[in-house]
């Protein structure tokens, strides 16, 4: 029996030039959080207004991404889809990589990131974000674990149970992610249960686009085909899917939100005013990031080809992208209610817009989360036998 | 200017009357209670004070629930600049020319209603809810309600999360956003941490009011007691006609408005 798994050992130049490009988005990156630590966030695009910023934006993308990351392997040890079992240990690994991506740059964008170790000691049981950081690191160490139960034959049996414990923790962690925002009583663009069926779906997409692109790019760093047709095909119809279920949320939430008088206003902000969120709303979420890569995945030949698949992930991550800074930063944008019904001003910015520009730290900042993902699977694909066999061709 | 409609003007004479009332009550019982101790010491709980000095190594209790009373009505423009102008002396955070970073721990918002036009503004703070969503919030709980009703940020554990920022209703955090100098030794700030009013908890455990509500308008602001039935706070909540801000939220504020 040939064997299903492969350590990375032939690899062309590109693999070499990639990793290389990581390490210093990744040395920029780290520059650019020390700046930041160093001045304050004064030298960011964040003020009182605007609390979370673009860090925020890829921190919570990668974070809801490692989520799906995952989908693969639970596909194949929950759903016991057998064609994907080739596919769970990078499915695995990728989806740690992503979520201590996404952590790192949310770490540092902290405003006192030098107290780490109180975040790991003191906590709210109150507070959902406490409870995410429970989610987070229960989740590398139980996907750890998942991966451990994959590749140790002496524990294989356990690989069920592992399975589905990873499984359902990345729903919980996801749901807790959308909590976050679910739980922002006096935010209108937020306060809604929804936020966690809907960052679930969101995941289920963002997971797979990055998945796509890790394949496909190490399909062209070591000049083999890891992908046969029937998977490729399978891949692009199980994320036909998933964008109908993220579109399907997204409706409803909106929907729900513009039946309910007090939600018009944000409703008509987002979706309405022109302001820089509808554009990102409909050309950057619904067009990019859905309805084009559903299109082109509807597509049988195209949608299931390196090209179709590469070209649709792309677009569902920059769609990706600007789904997530619609939610963050429109939400933030869209003044609190005071005095409802009132025309409320202050030197606070009480009842305006708040404008937002990111700056070039906290963009180089948030890239090299994107960075650190890469770069810790690219390195653990070196480590261990966590890629796909090659296979034959004409399958 | 403000102006009020002629139901408005006949309950805020009622009101009125409800705190002179209050008052002469607080003023009889403040009286007979320096006369029954040795002249020369006076009591905190004289006249309108409600805040009595409690000992530094003595904890906060649930006793009290210290609050306070805003009339709307008595305050113009200037008044409320000079509640802000007195915080900042009093707290040491001011303008630094950065007005979307600048911390501010007490603002005047100005209200104007759409439909008539009536306009009237008032000094907006941490409203120390009963049910502080920012504590509810806050990963490692540096933000906190101290047992007699005061939300404080604890500046050694607060890793500057922002999270208490977006969940508050208010808007009456800030996060420090630069480096600070001249700090004042009982109201701690730092780099990287959120901060907001502490209804001036030093001058509270001293049993002296807030530096907003000595700043304002005779009777304006009242500070007090809410679980102190006898206290004039607690008088004037309960026969009076106050409102809660986003009272929807059922937070249950300590800070309480009139005529808004």
């Amino acid at each position: 029996m040939a064997e299903t798994y492969k350590q990375l050992r032939e690899y062309n130049n590109i693999f070499n030039v990639l990793l290389v490009l990581h390490v210093i988005v990744i040395a920029i990156g780290l520059g650019a959080a020390f700046y930041m630590e160093h001045h304050g966030h004064i030298v960011t695009g964040m003020n009182n207004q605007i609390v979370w910023g673009l860090p925020h934006v890829f921190a919570v993308f990668l974070i809801v991404s490692a989520s799906g990351a995952l989908n693969l392997a639970s596909a194949s040890s929950v759903f016991s889809k057998l064609a994907y079992k080739r596919f769970a240990r990078l499915s695995a690994i990728l989806a740690i990589s992503l979520l201590i991506g996404g952590l790192a740059v949310l770490l540092l964008d902290l405003g006192r990131p030098d107290r780490l170790i109180i975040a790991m000691t003191h906590y709210n049981f109150k507070s959902i974000f406490a409870w995410n950081i429970i989610l987070y690191t229960g989740f590398i160490t139980i996907v750890g674990v998942y991966l451990w139960t994959m590749m140790d034959k002496t524990v294989t049996r356990y690989n069920k149970i592992a399975g589905w414990g990873a499984f359902i923790w990345r729903l919980i962690l996801t749901t807790g992610t959308g909590s976050i925002f679910g739980f922002l009583v006096a935010r209108e663009a937020y306060d809604a249960a929804i936020m966690a069926p809907l960052f679930i779906a969101s995941s289920f997409v963002y997971g797979m686009a990055f998945t796509v692109w890790v394949l496909i790019t190490m399909c062209q760093a070591t000049g083999k085909r890891l992908l046969t047709r029937d998977v490729s095909n399978k891949i692009r119809e199980l994320i036909i899917i998933f964008i109908a279920a993220m579109l399907y949320f997204t409706a409803v939430h909106h929907l729900t939100n513009l039946y309910a008088a007090e939600h018009t206003g944000v409703e008509r902000f987002i979706l309405w005013s022109g302001s820089v969120f509808t554009w990102l709303f409909w050309g950057g979420h619904v067009l990019i990031g859905s309805v084009i890569p559903m299109l082109i995945l509807m597509q049988p030949n195209f949608g299931s080809s390196r090209a179709g698949l590469i070209f649709a992930s792309v677009l569902m991550l920059l769609g990706g992208m600007a789904h997530i800074y619609v939610i963050i930063i429109g939400g933030q944008s869209y003044p609190l209610a005071l005095f409802p019904g009132m025309e409320v001003t202050s030197t606070f910015q009480d009842g305006q817009f708040a404008h937002y520009m990111p700056s070039l730290p906290e963009l180089l900042l948030g890239i090299a989360g994107i960075s650190i993902a890469m770069f810790m699977t690219g390195f653990a694909l070196k480590l261990l036998p966590f890629l796909p066999s090659p296979v034959a061709d004409g399958k | 200017m403000i102006s009020l409609k002629p139901d408005d003007r006949k309950s805020e004479k009622a009101d009125r009357e409800a705190e002179n009332d209050g008052s002469r009550r607080a003023f009889l019982k403040g009286a007979a209670a320096v006369m029954a101790i040795a002249p020369g010491m006076t009591l905190y709980a004289y006249g309108t004070k409600d805040a009595v000095a409690k000992p530094l190594d003595e904890a906060a209790t649930r006793k009290n629930r210290w609050g306070l009373l805003i009339d709307a009505a008595k305050f113009t423009d200037a008044d409320v600049d000079r509640c802000v102008a007195a915080c900042q002396k009093e707290n040491g955070w001011k303008n630094t020319g950065h007005p979307l970073t600048d911390a501010q721990w007490i603002r005047r918002v100005n209200i104007t209603n759409k439909k008539t036009g009536e306009h009237f503004s008032l000094p907006m703070m941490c409203q120390h809810c009963a049910e502080p969503p920012c504590a509810d919030v806050c990963p490692t709980g540096a933000s906190f309600r101290r047992d007699d009703g005061i939300v404080l940020v604890d500046k050694h554990i607060c890793i500057g999360c922002r999270y208490c920022m977006m969940a508050c209703p208010y808007k009456a955090r800030s996060f420090v956003h630069e480096h600070l100098e001249d700090q004042k030794s009982y109201a701690p700030r730092g780099i990287g941490t959120v901060e907001s009013c502490t209804m001036c908890v030093h001058r509270v455990d001293e049993g002296r009011q807030p530096a907003c509500v000595e700043a304002a308008p005779q009777g304006a602001m009242v500070f007090g007691d809410l679980n102190d039935r006898s206290g004039k706070l607690a008088q004037l909540v309960e026969r009076v006609a106050t409102q809660q801000v986003r009272a929807d939220l059922n937070l249950d504020p300590g800070v309480r408005y009139r005529n808004i």
